[in-house]
């Protein structure tokens, strides 16, 4: 059996989602911004329409959705987008250690180019401090960017929280809803949100495509383009519409609205299941992120004893991915687990499973036993678990340099 | 990562896993590496009066390339004398296993663990000699 549990990095499209794609390709081919002819018309009615269920899924009005090429370029226009148009109002930027890359690095950009970064720490659990925040608010501040869920961890943010403080200060507030857009219910108005990203293949539907909601009233949010070109969506993001992707994201998100009210439940039930059925068998077992505020999707576990590469190597018929510094390119253990304060070796044992639409119970039953199995034989071969079991504690251990 | 499939095969079937008698005065022990580095290996080695090495077993925490190596490592030294056991270089096992450049450093973790052994032991020896010598007079 080959069980995909990886839907944090990316989700199967719905045959429903390439059903409502296909027509695009071939017979419906025209550019949405062709005006004058029946072709660019009916292009430009999916794209609408496609708006409309994005929208409808975030409490937006169609005309504040505007597409993109996924939630990475979305959050470079928000962060981005946001310093330059707002330069003379100010120039400090505030968002936290466990952001995705696609926050930190174009906050990172910003801060070489005259701004100023303030990225705030978590606790244990993941969550920021909203003391903290409100604290590092200044007059210079011009935007709050803030995840909903953490890829990660899982960890959710108290974003309407969030989005009232901002309000209440007069700072434009962004989240990367990635993670949570189609998962958990989201409400712009009622979380106080002025710019939002989201993904099509978190839910579903095709890559290459995304979303972002930019506020037009109340206040009004402009972001400066970083694709000049022919003016489209309104200006912010030039470039002829992917229309089929458009057509497929927003029927993928318009499943996700019809199901949210039975389907992010029972992802939450296989998902407790999966922890469950393995914190019964092994001791020894850690859950990094918040313990009840997270994503339905996302059991992140450390392993300890063992590492993180070789657990997924012994069960490779079952996809997921780890923090360890060994799956990594750069040889460092994930960033947001040490931000988390695990611990480094926890960091390298850990385990982040994923779930999806497509996900069974049966499936979740035959990790669970091939999991158990893979952490007891890998354990058996460590020598760490054979010190532990001789009652040393690790952490008095003198290590050699290397 | 994609591994070539020796690798894969000392993963999947490791040899010489286990523990000898640390105490043994023909046993070395050689621990490298440190868990928040994410690799730890103890490999061991049993040898004859003849500084043969009759056995070798290993236990590693680490990515499936230090597992492998370590296995590869004990394979190779086992019916070695002590001395040629020094003898094996990471690079050996670096193209043995076909480890891509950031796995390198499990090879040379696999090499640090069999010289640390050997050292355990000469250094086991010396000492044993050492005793003798100044429990000698004592017995006249």
């Amino acid at each position: 059996m080959k069980v995909y549990l990886d839907n944090n990095a990316t989700t199967p499209v719905d045959p429903l989602v390439l059903e409502a794609m296909l027509p695009y390709f071939v017979d419906k081919f025209g550019n949405a911004a062709s005006r004058n002819h029946s072709f660019g018309w009916e292009a430009e009615q999916a794209v609408d329409a496609a708006r409309a269920q994005i929208a409808d899924l975030i409490g937006a009005d169609p005309k504040e959705i505007i597409w993109t090429s996924g939630a990475t370029e979305g959050n470079n226009i928000a962060v981005k987008g946001v310093a330059e148009m707002y330069a003379d109002k100010g120039r400090h930027i505030i968002t936290q250690v466990t952001e995705h890359k696609a926050v930190i690095d174009p906050c990172n950009y910003v801060g070489k180019h005259g701004y100023r970064v303030t990225f705030l720490p978590v606790d244990r659990t993941g969550l920021i401090d909203l003391q903290q925040l409100a604290d590092a608010i200044t007059d210079d501040t011009i935007l709050v960017s803030i995840m909903h869920g953490n890829n990660e961890i899982g960890t959710l943010q108290p974003i309407a929280q969030i989005g009232r403080l901002c309000k209440e200060r007069g700072v434009f507030f962004h989240t990367d809803c990635c993670q949570t857009f189609g998962k958990v219910p989201l409400n712009v108005e009622e979380m106080g949100i002025d710019l939002l990203t989201a993904s099509g293949h978190k839910i579903h539907g095709p890559k290459g495509i995304g979303a972002m909601y930019i506020r037009r009233k109340r206040p009004r949010v402009r972001c400066a383009p970083l694709i000049h070109g022919g003016g489209h969506e309104r200006g912010m993001r030039s470039g002829t519409l992917n229309v089929p992707c458009i057509v497929g994201m927003g029927r993928a998100a318009e499943i996700c609205g019809r199901q949210m009210d039975t389907e992010p439940a029972r992802i939450a039930a296989l998902r407790d299941r999966l922890k469950n059925g393995i914190l019964s068998q092994l001791d020894e077992v850690f859950l990094n992120g918040h313990p009840t505020g997270r994503t339905p999707t996302n059991l992140n576990l450390s392993f300890s004893y063992v590492e993180g590469e070789s657990l997924m190597m012994a069960f490779d018929d079952i996809a997921v991915s780890s923090g360890s510094a060994c799956t990594s390119a750069s040889l460092e253990p994930s960033y947001v687990l040490k931000a988390l304060g695990v611990g480094e070796e926890l960091a390298h044992s850990s385990i982040r499973f994923s779930l999806g639409r497509f996900n069974t119970e049966e499936e979740i039953d035959y990790t669970i036993e091939r999991v158990v199995a893979a952490v007891k034989r890998l354990r058996e071969m460590s020598p760490l678990y054979e010190l532990a079991q001789e009652g040393i504690d690790l952490s008095t251990v003198k290590w050699g340099e290397h | 990562m994609a591994y070539n499939n020796k690798l894969i095969d000392h993963f999947q079937n490791p040899r010489n896993v286990g523990s000898l008698d640390r105490d043994d005065p023909n046993v070395g022990t050689g621990i490298v590496g440190a868990p928040e580095c994410g690799d730890v290996m103890k490999l061991q080695i049993q040898v004859d009066d003849n500084d043969n090495i009759i056995d070798a077993k290993f236990k590693t925490f680490g990515c499936g390339s230090a597992i492998a190596s370590s296995s590869l490592a004990t394979e190779w030294i086992k019916g070695r004398k002590l001395d040629e056991a020094l003898e094996i270089k990471n690079t050996d096992i670096v193209q043995e296993l076909a480890l891509p450049p950031v796995k390198i450093h499990c090879s040379v973790l696999a090499e640090d663990a069999v010289r640390a052994a050997v050292a355990d032991l000469k250094a086991k020896a010396a000492r044993k000699k050492q005793e003798n010598t100044e429990a000698a007079p004592a017995a006249q």
